[in-house]
């Protein structure tokens, strides 16, 4: 609790104590030969005690042409009260007021607590590593680029930059929800905001502590309850009307029935008393809010920064999800995924890989490095290829490669240069770019090299299917028959491929107007490095694998921090759950306030329901929201 | 020239208030003032910025007497 909410905690139960007392007296009949103005001054003073900033406030309030606010309806109501003679249920009603904003207030600064203790990766100090080896303790914005830092186990790294000394792990988890700590070596890039796990860690700042992923997600993620939703809008210009015209309905309900028909003054005030209390809007204006940060806190919780409760409300409508092909869903890396020897052949699988590297050990290209790479993998690193002449290596553009290889002619490349040799070849139909190999003039087998879909892909479009996705898309630049291939392999509705970058803004155009309501968002999925155009076009631009990227962070509107393309039916899951909760609220803090305003009409309700229906309604809703803090 | 200022609100409401109140001072390319994370952020011109900083907390305490902003 802090300061001020302690003071308020006091007063209530001091104001408490004499109420009990008070009504005790009341109950025994003490005060039934006390005239009321004996009375009205012994209430006076719990009232003074528990109400005095309440009246202070309204009538400052007033002062400064600010009527219609809540203290001026607690006040009215009370003094209401305090008018037709129920100076108890004044004092009860002034009191009950105060305990449920003290609550409020306790709740609210909770959640806001759990929410800043979530979003704990801000470093608190930087050791600076001086020229002559003595280490200083600054503040991490001090550190200028280019210093060296010291990083003991257990600490955070203050600001991004690059190991020059030592070997760790670094735990990611409050940056990406990713629990397997990172391995971290001399020359990594490492980001502010990881916690070194074990070993000492030397490293030199590459970025000024406000340009850094630490600085710059706190910022985000502070900033992102200022981007409102409609929701809280509506709420905004909803208490904007709502208040003045449950006032002037409280005005008329106190003077038209004693007028009009021959009901007493006292009841039609206490009425209209009754109004004003539960028409306070408060449990809306604060439970609404909370939600959506909540939203954005438990998100945050599991690595994915959402960055304004508008984007949290499109991501639990989206129907349509369109990917990026590479770098997305697949992993943008090509390798060996198939080795098919020649059918009438003797060779196995890596015999012929081992030849195929032979021929290729000599080339830059991106294939013959996969060929390589693959190879190496099982024979081990920097293995010798005996029997290979690379003075007899040539390249043939277009083509592939020819050189000599135990003495024999060695052909390594694409169905063009073993035609152009009039060599016989099986006619493979796998996917992806294929290689061919013939030794002295005989075809010995393909190896197959393709881009590899990420692991979990599959499953992860499926449980977006289960969140509620109805389509998913995928547009690429890549072949129709590759493109077509790992759609299939992942379960992708439709395929746009041979796109040029501008066309995937113009497909996601056509898609958007294809999909024109509030109940049908769409959202692109992309690996922020080039497809910035269409995160910002799309309803919701999802960046992936992004940490560290600034350009991603600046056009997406959600980040996955980690490459876990599985939290995005996470995301759009806690989304719905935060509408729903913000609903909740909306419908029953409105509908419990409608029934008690009708009760209260007819007279058939007391002050004391009144308040709950306000504060009691208010406190109800706020723990209702901080719901929305638990992923689960 | 944008700083951020601690900003003790009690109310949602309020908060929205007090923006409004701040976005019709002279000189205010754009203000915020954040219930949840009770900061107050405020944008205008380097040379007159403190002046204007001085308008704004006086036009907070208007619509909230009891807030606080740490300068």
């Amino acid at each position: 609790m802090t300061k001020k909410q302690k003071k308020v905690r006091n007063r209530i139960i001091i104001t408490l104590v004499m109420f009990v007392i008070l009504l005790t007296l009341d109950k025994l009949g003490y005060f039934d030969n006390i005239p009321w103005f004996v009375q009205l001054p012994i209430y006076a003073v719990p009232y003074v005690i528990i109400g005095y900033d309440v009246v202070k406030k309204a009538a400052i309030n007033i002062c400064h042409g600010q009527i219609f606010d809540e203290n001026f309806l607690m006040m009215i109501a009370t003094f209401g009260a305090f008018g037709i003679g129920e100076y108890s249920e004044a004092l009860a009603v002034m009191l009950f007021y105060q305990v449920g904003e003290l609550f409020q207030s306790v709740a609210v600064g909770k959640s806001r607590q759990s929410i800043s203790d979530m979003m704990s990766i801000a470093p608190e100090f930087a050791n600076v590593v001086s020229g002559d080896g003595t280490v200083n303790e600054v503040d991490p914005e001090e550190v200028s680029i280019g210093d060296i830092l010291l990083i003991r186990a257990g600490e955070k790294i203050p600001v991004d930059g690059t190991v020059v000394e030592g070997e760790s792990f670094l735990d990611t988890a409050a940056l990406t929800g990713e629990s397997v700590p990172r391995r971290a070596a001399v020359g990594d890039y490492v980001i502010s905001g990881c916690i070194n796990g074990e070993g000492i860690l030397k490293i030199r700042a590459e970025k000024a502590y406000e340009d850094s992923t630490v600085a710059r997600i706190l910022e985000l993620v502070e900033n992102a309850s200022n981007k409102k939703s409609r929701m809280e809008n509506f709420i905004t210009r909803f208490a904007r009307y709502y208040t003045p015209v449950v006032t002037i309905g409280a005005v008329l309900l106190a003077i038209i029935p004693p007028i009009v028909g021959n009901m007493a003054f006292a009841d039609s005030i206490k009425r209209a008393c009754i109004f004003l209390i539960v028409s306070c809007p408060c449990a809306l204006v604060i439970s609404v809010p909370l939600g959506f940060f909540g939203g954005i806190g438990a998100s945050s919780k599991i690595g994915v920064l959402v960055k304004g409760s508008n984007f949290l409300e499109a991501a639990a409508a989206v129907k349509t999800i369109v990917f990026d092909k590479t770098g997305t869903l697949t992993k943008g890396e090509f390798k060996v995924t198939e080795i098919i020897p020649a059918k009438d052949g003797n060779f196995d699988q890596n015999e012929l890989l081992r030849i195929a590297a032979a021929g290729e050990s000599m080339s830059n290209h991106p294939i013959a490095k996969s060929v390589l790479a693959a190879f190496y993998e099982k024979a081990g690193e920097g293995t010798a290829f005996d029997g290979l002449n690379e003075s007899e290596t040539r390249e043939i553009a277009g083509r592939g490669i020819r050189t000599v290889y135990n003495g024999k002619e060695l052909l390594v490349g694409n169905t063009r240069l073993l035609e152009d040799n009039n060599i016989a070849y099986d006619v493979v139909e796998q996917i992806g770019t294929i290689v061919y190999v013939a030794l002295d003039s005989k075809y010995l087998g393909a190896i197959i090299i393709s881009d590899v879909i990420k692991e979990g892909t599959k499953e992860a479009v499926s449980l977006m299917k289960k969140a509620g996705v109805k389509k998913a898309v995928m547009l690429t630049g890549d072949r129709r028959a590759a493109a077509e291939y790992v759609a299939k392999e992942i379960g992708i509705d439709e395929v746009h491929a041979e796109l040029l970058p501008a066309d995937k803004v113009s497909r996601v155009e056509n898609l958007l107007s294809s999909s024109d309501n509030s109940n049908n968002k769409l959202a692109f999925v992309g690996d922020g490095i080039n497809d910035a155009p269409v995160l910002m076009r799309a309803d919701v631009g999802i960046a992936m694998g992004s940490l560290g990227s600034d350009a991603a962070i600046e056009a997406a509107d959600i980040v996955i921090m980690d490459d876990d393309i599985k939290k995005i039916s996470s995301v759009v899951k806690i989304a719905r759950k935060t509408l729903r909760i913000v609903k909740e609220n909306i419908v029953f803090a409105l509908a419990v306030k409608l029934i008690i305003l009708v009760l209260g009409a007819l007279g058939l309700t007391t002050m004391w329901l009144a308040v709950f229906g306000d504060v009691g309604v208010a406190v109800i809703a706020i723990l209702n929201s901080m719901r929305a803090l638990k992923a689960d | 020239m944008k700083k951020t200022y601690k900003c003790e609100v009690d109310c949602a409401n309020c908060a929205a208030k007090m923006e409004d109140a701040i976005k019709k001072i002279e000189g205010v390319v754009n203000a915020r003032v954040n219930f949840m994370t009770q900061k107050l952020s405020l944008e205008a011109a380097d040379d007159i910025f403190d002046e204007v900083l001085d308008k704004a907390v006086k036009a907070c305490k208007k619509v909230e007497p009891d807030c606080e902003i740490e300068i």
